[in-house]
């Protein structure tokens, strides 16, 4: 596996195999491993060419490919892959909308672009089309209090006539109509989505008859015209107590009033059933159609306090004290901003409003604008940290990245030093300096800060790995020395400039007669 | 047009042809010009089973996406509003109608409902004062879309959620339809397989469906020899593991909708002489991916490792059939030549298409974040950390959730708990962790991974062999009498039932002749499962070949996204 386990390192990443080796490698990372690499010759003299790369590989189909390129007219190539560039095949449907109505309808990208924020995935956002094909998606939209009220009229008599003839239907489909079907044949006819009438089912157990057959077809469409029908038809008590033993229909009447917003009856449901965490988390759910943010706040308000479980309890009053916090913080930094008179808004305007962001998120922006602030105001990272019992590291990681990026290296220097009752100071990172130096990589950091880093990561093999990583010559060059490593030195030579610096260095420790080298 | 139906082992094309007869019979009844109002996101599903020109035929000179206030000017005698059963979009329509009755001339307007009318739709449209308005108001029950010669979906983003966290069974009522036209089609399928609680579910609807139906004898011979419904969360672990191969990598990075995908336009400018990168494309390049393009179909399988080698080989192929032009001496050896060429063009773009996209996943596969992510998973499917008993503590657990919403937004304790409720987060209060039991009986990590050469369907995941595909496995060799301790494991009752056939369409296998399985997927199904349900059926001595349908062709970015609370 050696040549496996170099070609890994060295080619990035291949997937698969690499990432076995690679896996293998974790799992029981042994020093015997890692010295194999780092010793090994084969990592200089591996090469692209090597046939069982793939980017190589990849790079060669390229090649291929744009050589032809100068024999082959471009010009066809549309009407070969009959693709416009745009996207759809010529002749697909929503290329034909667009050239059919002239300008219309290229609004959806912008709506795709719409990407949530709140969005777990790391990698490309998705386009997000909503449900197709399920009744719940029947009842979105603008709620209208009270038009699902009429809905009975729907299934009544009276439309009849309003219901233009149904062409292409036999005739013998709605040539009957009458006033004695049975529960099942009333469902079956909802179901074909025939008009009929429900009113006639007067006494309970007719209605509860008629809800049955419903669930027993499985079709929510059915199942949910009947629900309503009977949430006109019968008294709140009697409908709850009643759904409470038919737990299908009772599942299919919560989605249904969470789908059309019916807040006080879900709530007035959830009561009924002593499902108080539900009722909870119901209720909180609502914040989400609040935009304004001062709303938005009073209503988290109510939340504090209602039956959610511990842990919960606490999240919901942190939600409810980072909103009232974001929306002091956000008011007065929109006046700075727009007064001009504060250097770090001049230098790095805002990109976004802070109101409705994580508390990672606001912590960063707090490190960024607001960094020394003394911990009485509520922007100031300290304050933040106290208020939220943000943990250490947390804490540290994100100052850090704020720091970094404004290249305030002073600010990073003082995140890390630590004077014991002494007076000594020591440098210490809860997050460990790999990570440290990472970060700073990340963001630029210029060679000499990233060294200073790179010399404090405790274990010797990291340290040699970031610093070649980084190209902190010194750091390895030292290192090297110190561990009176002459053959890794000499090897080391080679990867440094003709001429340079860092070159005289290890010739003159090479030649030098006061290290006693162990190889 | 979609010739690549019907290369599989069951022709979809036939579906498509009849879904594709219904739409024409419902056009003609609309006679005179038409114009069309799209609800947009049926444009998708739609440019699956037809192309403007099939509407063309029929009459229809505009078309429009759906939008409020007016609509744009149009001299035709119908309009024809196709729409899912929303009621958001029935507000939208009644105000272009309001709008377009004070215009003047009067139009016949029509509804088409997909995939079926809704009372509560019309009911909002009677509200509205337009319902009297609708000459038409049908329904186009477009429940199983084919999307490639063995790939049938639903496309109902929503059922995931719907059946397992609502208890709402809407979307396993138009599944078992969609099953009922399958086999009106394709014949009685004789045998049903399930496991799981939706799986169970539909199986009765498909019986009590077929029993309503009892007047028409279906004589169609059956083209499957069985059917295997399965439900997701029998195996919720796979959607969330990263795909390995070409077109699950191409799915989990970029996303692929309805056989499109959309990616970065810098890797695909043309390249010309003398052009100075100036107009480079700012819009996304568009692709639409299925086996009708053959290059593709022989790589989107692969593990993505495997890829690279089968494009530097065709590089050299191609090059080598242009090289050809030198030798062509004679006029019909030139001819033969000119003959090739449009073909050897389209192989050319073909490659030159799938060698940029391979560059740009390759980006992403090759970076510290998509290792490490890598990294952790494949740890815990081999189970390095998991095997150990009370492995989550439930400090733990607590502490982690206060990180995400932390650095996420306190808005996710709503999706903590879907995905609790769903089965995907699970306390740990002291239960027994039941996957070493389930990965070592299954199989489910294969240390000997050969990507290049497959020999098992765990080199889709580089390692983890998905359970879904490996029940189904499992069912077709040797039976799932070998593993009922794992299945009373899983989640939900498995079973069996059976379809009598009429003596004359009983199937007498000749010897060596594969078994048809059509497999359906209840919430949703991923690419890597798919290729390895694919690898099965290409397997020499592997007796069955599968035909693969489900609610939604998913991946575990959308899925979870898919159960988070949005605002109503």
């Amino acid at each position: 596996t050696t040549t496996g386990l170099i070609l890994f390192f060295q080619s990035g990443r291949p997937l698969g195999a690499g990432v076995r080796l690679g896996l293998g490698l974790r799992m029981n990372r042994t020093k015997g491993d890692e010295e194999e690499y780092w010793n090994s010759s084969k990592f200089k003299a591996f090469t692209f060419d090597d046939e069982d790369d793939e980017l190589s590989q990849l790079k060669e189909s390229k090649r291929a490919v744009n050589s032809l390129r100068d024999f082959v007219d471009d010009d066809d190539d549309d009407d070969l892959e009959r693709v416009s560039w745009s996207g759809e095949a010529v002749g697909s449907i929503s290329w034909s909308i667009r050239e059919t109505a002239g300008n219309s309808g290229s609004t959806h990208e912008g709506r795709e672009q719409l990407k949530s924020r709140n969005s777990f995935s790391s990698y490309a956002q998705l386009p997000k089309p909503t449900s197709t094909y399920s009744l719940s998606s029947f009842f979105r939209g603008r709620t209208r209090p009270g038009s699902f009220q009429s809905l009975s009229d729907a299934l009544s008599d009276t439309p009849a006539k309003s219901y233009a003839p149904e062409l292409g239907r036999p005739k013998g489909e709605y040539r009957d109509y009458s006033n004695d079907w049975s529960p099942s044949d009333t469902v079956r006819r909802l179901r074909k989505g025939k008009v009929c009438s429900l009113e006639r089912f007067r006494s309970l157990q007719d209605k509860l008859q008629l809800l049955e057959e419903a669930v027993s077809m499985h079709d929510g469409n059915v199942i949910t015209a009947v629900l309503i029908f009977l949430k006109r038809t019968l008294s709140k008590d009697i409908l709850f107590r009643e759904l409470e033993v038919r737990q299908v229909a009772l599942r299919h009447l919560i989605h249904f009033l969470k789908e059309i917003g019916d807040q006080k009856l879900l709530l007035d449901l959830f009561r009924f059933l002593d499902r108080t965490e539900e009722l909870a988390l119901s209720h909180y759910r609502e914040h989400l159609n609040i935009q304004d943010p001062d709303k938005r706040k009073e209503f988290l308000k109510t939340c504090v306090g209602l039956p959610f479980s511990a842990e919960d309890s606490a999240h919901i009053q942190d939600h409810y004290t980072l909103l009232e916090r974001q929306i002091i913080i956000e008011a007065n930094d929109r006046h700075l901003e727009s007064a001009g008179q504060t250097e770090i808004f001049r230098k790095h305007p805002r990109k976004a409003s802070i109101l409705n962001m994580p508390l990672v998120t606001t912590l960063f922006y707090s490190c960024f604008y607001h960094y020394t602030e003394a911990e009485g105001t509520f922007s100031s990272p300290v304050n933040l940290k106290k208020t939220f019992k943000i943990p250490d590291k947390q804490y540290v990681l994100t100052a850090l990245a704020a720091r970094a990026k404004l290249r305030a290296w002073n600010d990073v220097d003082a995140l890390f030093t630590t004077k014991n009752w002494l007076g000594y100071t020591k440098k210490r990172a809860p997050i460990g300096f790999h990570r440290v130096v990472e970060i700073l990589h990340k963001n630029n950091a210029p060679v000499q800060i990233l060294q200073e880093y790179v010399n404090l990561v405790e274990d010797v093999d990291t340290k040699l790995n970031l610093a070649t990583k980084f190209k902190c010559h010194d750091v390895v060059i030292d290192t090297y020395r110190d561990l009176k490593d002459r053959q890794q030195l000499l090897a080391y030579r080679s990867k440094v400039d003709k001429g340079s610096a860092e070159e005289e260095k290890i010739d003159a420790l090479l030649s030098s007669s006061q290290i006693r080298w162990k190889n | 047009m979609a010739a690549h139906l019907s290369y599989g082992r069951v022709n979809l094309n036939v579906l498509r042809e009849a879904v594709r007869r219904e739409l024409r019979e419902f056009l003609d009844k609309c006679a005179g010009s038409k114009a069309i109002v799209w609800d947009e996101y049926l444009t998708g599903p739609f440019g699956l089973i037809a192309q403007y020109s099939l509407l063309k035929e029929h009459e229809v000179e505009k078309m429009f996406t759906l939008k409020g206030n007016r609509l744009p000017a149009a001299d035709v005698k119908n309009i024809i509003f196709f729409v899912r059963p929303r009621l958001e979009l029935m507000d939208i329509i009644a105000e272009n109608v309001l709008s377009e009755d004070r215009r003047g001339p009067t139009r016949d307007f029509h509804i088409l409902f997909v995939p079926r009318r809704s009372l509560l739709c019309e009911q909002r449209l009677k509200d509205l004062g337009v319902l009297g308005s609708f000459i038409h108001r049908e329904e186009y029950s477009l429940d199983l879309i084919p999307f490639d010669g063995d790939l049938l979906s639903m496309e109902s983003e929503g059922a995931f959620k719907e059946c397992y966290l609502e208890g709402d069974q809407t979307s396993l009522y138009h599944a078992a339809k969609g099953l009922m036209t399958l086999q009106a089609l394709y014949g009685t399928i004789p045998q049903i397989f399930g496991k799981g609680e939706c799986a169970r579910q539909v199986a009765n609807m498909m019986i009590r469906m077929k029993r309503e139906f009892t007047g028409s004898q279906n004589s169609i011979f059956p083209v499957f020899d069985n059917l295997l419904l399965l439900d997701r969360n029998v195996d919720l672990l796979t959607p969330l593991a990263t795909q390995l191969t070409y077109e699950g990598l191409i799915d989990e990075i970029y996303g692929i909708q309805n056989s499109y995908v959309k990616l970065p336009p810098e890797k695909f400018a043309p390249k010309k002489q003398g052009d100075g990168g100036k107009d480079l494309p700012t819009e996304a390049k568009k692709l639409q991916l299925n086996s009708a393009e053959e290059l593709y179909a022989e790589i989107r399988d692969k593990n993505f490792n495997a890829v690279g080698s089968v494009l530097s080989k065709k590089a050299k192929i191609i090059s080598a059939a242009f090289e050809e032009r030198h030798n062509a001496k004679t006029v019909g050896e030139i001819k033969q030549f000119v003959s090739q060429l449009p073909h050897m063009q389209a192989a050319r773009g073909s490659l030159a298409n799938h060698t940029s996209i391979a560059e740009l996943i390759k980006d992403v596969t090759t970076s510290e974040d998509f290792f490490d992510k890598l990294t952790v998973e494949q740890e815990f499917m081999s189970g390095i950390d998991t095997d150990k008993p009370g492995n989550i503590a439930r400090p733990c657990l607590y502490k982690k959730n206060t990180k995400i919403y932390q650095t996420y937004g306190y808005e996710h304790i709503l999706t903590l708990h879907n995905l609790e409720k769903a089965g995907l987060l699970k306390p740990q209060t002291g239960g027994r962790n039941n996957y070493p039991t389930i990965r070592k009986t299954l199989r489910l990590w294969m240390d000997d991974v050969n990507e290049q050469n497959p020999t098992d369907i765990s080199y889709v995941y580089s390692g983890y062999a998905p359970l879904s595909v490996r029940l189904a496995q499992l069912l077709s060799r040797p039976g799932w009498r070998s593993i009922e301790e794992v299945l009373r494991i899983l989640p939900g009752p498995h079973f069996e039932e059976r379809q009598p056939l009429p003596t004359g369409l009983q199937k007498k296998r000749q010897p060596g002749e594969n078994r048809v399985t059509l497999i359906f997927f209840l919430g949703g199904v991923t690419f890597a499962e798919i290729a390895a349900l694919r690898f099965l059926s290409q397997l020499e001595d592997g007796g069955t070949e599968y035909v693969i349908a489900t609610t939604k062709l998913m991946n575990g970015t959308s899925w979870i996204e898919a159960l988070m609370e949005k605002p109503f």
